[in-house]
């Protein structure tokens, strides 16, 4: 990619990543955090890291952020009201952030950063180079992963439902009053 | 390089058109095959000055269909509903078609031809990890559906939306486990490279058509395909009995022309899908690339460029015979319940997907096939 | 190529603002999608370096992330869903249940 490619979807990602945390309405903050993953995205595919940048595209933006959405229209969230935090813990809040911004320059991109530059092997990025690896150095944390996912879609269904003989909640207290 | 650039560009927007256009022909469809298939007449009535009528021809609704509906539907008011969100109410209609067109372009749909000694592929953008761009592209279909029923401040329209969002989630899954046995069949995500997998034959007279070896992986795209696009049977989230007309109830004039447009560019596209993954794509039977091989042992050669373009014609040949099988399930079937929709994703298909993958795998661990 | 330290610092921006998120944020729906944005600017940390390199590890890596942020959504989400079910709110500072 060329770099003034890389400029324009840098600035692209940050000010959707802002616009994350800036919008009011959920939906807003949610459709701006998919900007932000597909820029992303696009960036990881200039890396040479094609397959992963789809399946970012795929993971990400095409079925989490749709869980995401979801959940907001369950709870039926608009505009948020009520407090959004006071002043000070957005002025303190900034400022942290900001100079953990400035740290994280520092450590992890020094002006004196040297990385050897190697050259990219044959395939590099490649859903066979990526398997290659999956599949032999990595089968043990693939295979965890995959009891992790069981664990986490058996945790989710127990958390959500509703167990019998306990009505809603809600329901209850509307009844009551 | 830049012969290169311009052939890409020129291949892209002809990709695009051609999505285009067989849109206008599903549209044109839609109203006089529907009638034919109902015994009714359909359009009929539009002319421009009489001039057919006098002329002697017959009214076929071409002009109703192709024009006088387009015009109709982009000279109506263009209305936001109050309490609507303007930006998103805005953006939805073409965030869902965006995704359709964009997939159109990794669809190979001929051989290379040779111009000024220049090889070009007839593929828009041949991709190396072309199928994985084709499913990324389609499960962003998703929030075009999804935005229009939560925009347009009306519960029919969120109802429409969340049915949609959810439906398109569920066969995404069937669709993409379709397609993974594709690629471990013949071992790559290029497009291009599996359509040119099917060339050949078996036993001196089948094609290589991976309909033969998968057609489990086949029923499953189809019918993913068909609930993707949200055809009937599948068209719950716009269902006019019900739901009035689901997530794009709001909208209309120019806005839900774009949303009719993006339902048949969808048939369109798995129509596409079908024909790449499973019958051959360009491949013509006995087709090589120097002329037509016969069963009996009979030879007919023909020139390199005619066999190209051949292969094109066979492929929009291809597609159109879908688009209008596509479209004869609309008109013959009657509409899921809900429930029976997502029994039928996650306990028929989904299941169906996953065992058809094992299979797949075992048979090509067990022919040798792994590098 | 680009310099390693634009992305470097792109990601250190990412980073920031996901913190930032959830430190000024008080809806839990909102601070959820900032923690995913600072896994994202990991994940291009991640990548950048790894495509200088040329080692697969980065991209296995982020894989990983991937997965694990997907189980991470549908637990924290469901969790959400029962606090709302249980306090009608998903306002970080309403859930005063364990504070004394």
């Amino acid at each position: 990619m060329p770099p003034f490619l890389y400029i324009f979807l840098g600035a692209l990602a940050v000010v959707s990543a802002l616009g994350v945390i800036i919008q009011r309405n959920p939906i807003h903050s949610l459709l701006a955090l998919i900007a932000t993953l597909m820029t992303v995205a696009i960036l990881f595919i200039g890396e040479d890291a094609v397959v992963v940048g789809f399946l970012q595209i795929i993971v990400y933006a095409g079925a989490i952020m749709v869980l995401f959405l979801f959940v907001i229209w369950l709870l039926n969230l608009q505009v948020e009201t009520g407090p959004t935090g006071h002043l000070a813990l957005k002025f303190f809040g900034s400022l942290a952030a900001a100079l953990l911004a400035t740290e994280l320059f520092f450590i992890l991109a020094p002006p004196h950063l040297q990385v050897k530059f190697t050259h990219e092997p044959v395939g590099y990025g490649s859903l066979a180079s990526l398997a290659g690896k999956l599949f032999t150095d990595y089968l043990v944390a693939f295979e965890v992963t995959s009891v992790l996912l069981l664990a986490a879609v058996v945790g989710s269904v127990a958390l959500a439902r509703r167990l019998p003989g306990t009505d809603d909640p809600r329901a209850a207290r509307k009844a009551a009053s | 390089m830049t012969i290169e650039l311009i052939a890409g560009a020129i291949k892209a927007i002809l990709m695009i058109l051609a999505g285009l256009s067989l849109s206008l022909f599903l549209l044109y469809f839609e109203r006089k095959g529907s009638a034919l298939i109902q015994d009714r007449i359909g359009s009929n009535r539009a002319t421009i000055t009489g001039l057919g009528k006098r002329m002697g021809m017959p009214n076929l609704g071409i002009i109703n269909t192709s024009i006088a509906d387009p015009i109709k539907m982009f000279t109506k008011e263009d209305f936001i509903p109050a309490g609507a969100d303007k930006f998103l109410h805005t953006l939805a209609p073409f965030l869902s078609l965006f995704p359709v067109m964009i997939t159109f372009v990794v669809i190979p749909f001929g051989d290379t031809i040779s111009i000024a000694g220049h090889r070009i592929g007839l593929e828009a953008a041949n991709l190396n990890a072309g199928a994985l761009y084709l499913l990324a592209t389609i499960g962003l279909g998703v929030y075009g559906a999804a935005l229009a029923g939560w925009s347009s401040n009306n519960r029919w329209a969120l109802l429409g939306g969340i049915r949609a969002t959810a439906q398109m989630i569920s066969y995404e899954l069937a669709m993409g486990l379709a397609i993974v046995s594709v690629i471990m069949t013949f071992g790559t995500l290029n497009l291009q490279e599996i359509v040119r997998g099917q060339g050949g034959v078996w036993f001196g007279f089948l094609p290589r058509w991976a309909i033969f070896t998968q057609p489990l992986a086949f029923l499953l795209l189809l019918v993913a395909g068909a609930a993707e696009s949200k055809r009937i049977p599948f068209d719950l989230p716009e269902s006019e009995s019900e739901l009035i007309q689901g997530y794009f109830i709001e909208y209309s004039g120019g806005k839900q022309a774009v949303f009719m447009l993006t339902d048949f560019a969808e048939q369109a596209l798995v129509a596409m899908l079908l024909t790449t993954f499973f019958l051959g794509g360009w491949q013509i039977p006995w087709l090589m690339r120097d002329g037509f091989h016969l069963p009996g042992g009979a030879f007919l050669a023909l020139p390199a460029l005619a066999v190209s373009l051949m292969g094109v014609v066979a492929f929009l040949v291809k597609v159109v015979l879908l688009c209008m099988f596509l479209g004869m399930v609309r008109w013959t079937l009657p509409r899921f319940r809900y429930d029976q929709l997502m029994r039928l994703g996650w306990k028929g298909l989904v299941p169906l997907g996953l065992f058809n993958v094992l299979v797949t795998a075992f048979v090509v661990v067990a022919t040798g096939r792994v590098q | 190529m680009i310099p390693l330290t634009y992305m470097m610092s792109l990601s250190a921006v990412i980073f920031a603002i996901g913190v930032a998120g959830v430190i000024i944020r008080r809806n839990i729906l909102v601070m959820f999608m900032s923690i995913e944005l600072m896994l994202n600017a990991v994940n291009l940390a991640f990548i950048a370096i790894g495509s200088r390199l040329g080692s697969m590890d980065g991209q296995v890596i982020v894989f990983f992330v991937m997965t694990v942020a997907a189980a991470e959504a549908a637990v924290g989400l469901g969790i959400i869903i029962s606090i709302f079910r249980n306090r009608e709110t998903v306002h970080a500072d309403d859930l005063t249940l364990m504070r004394w």
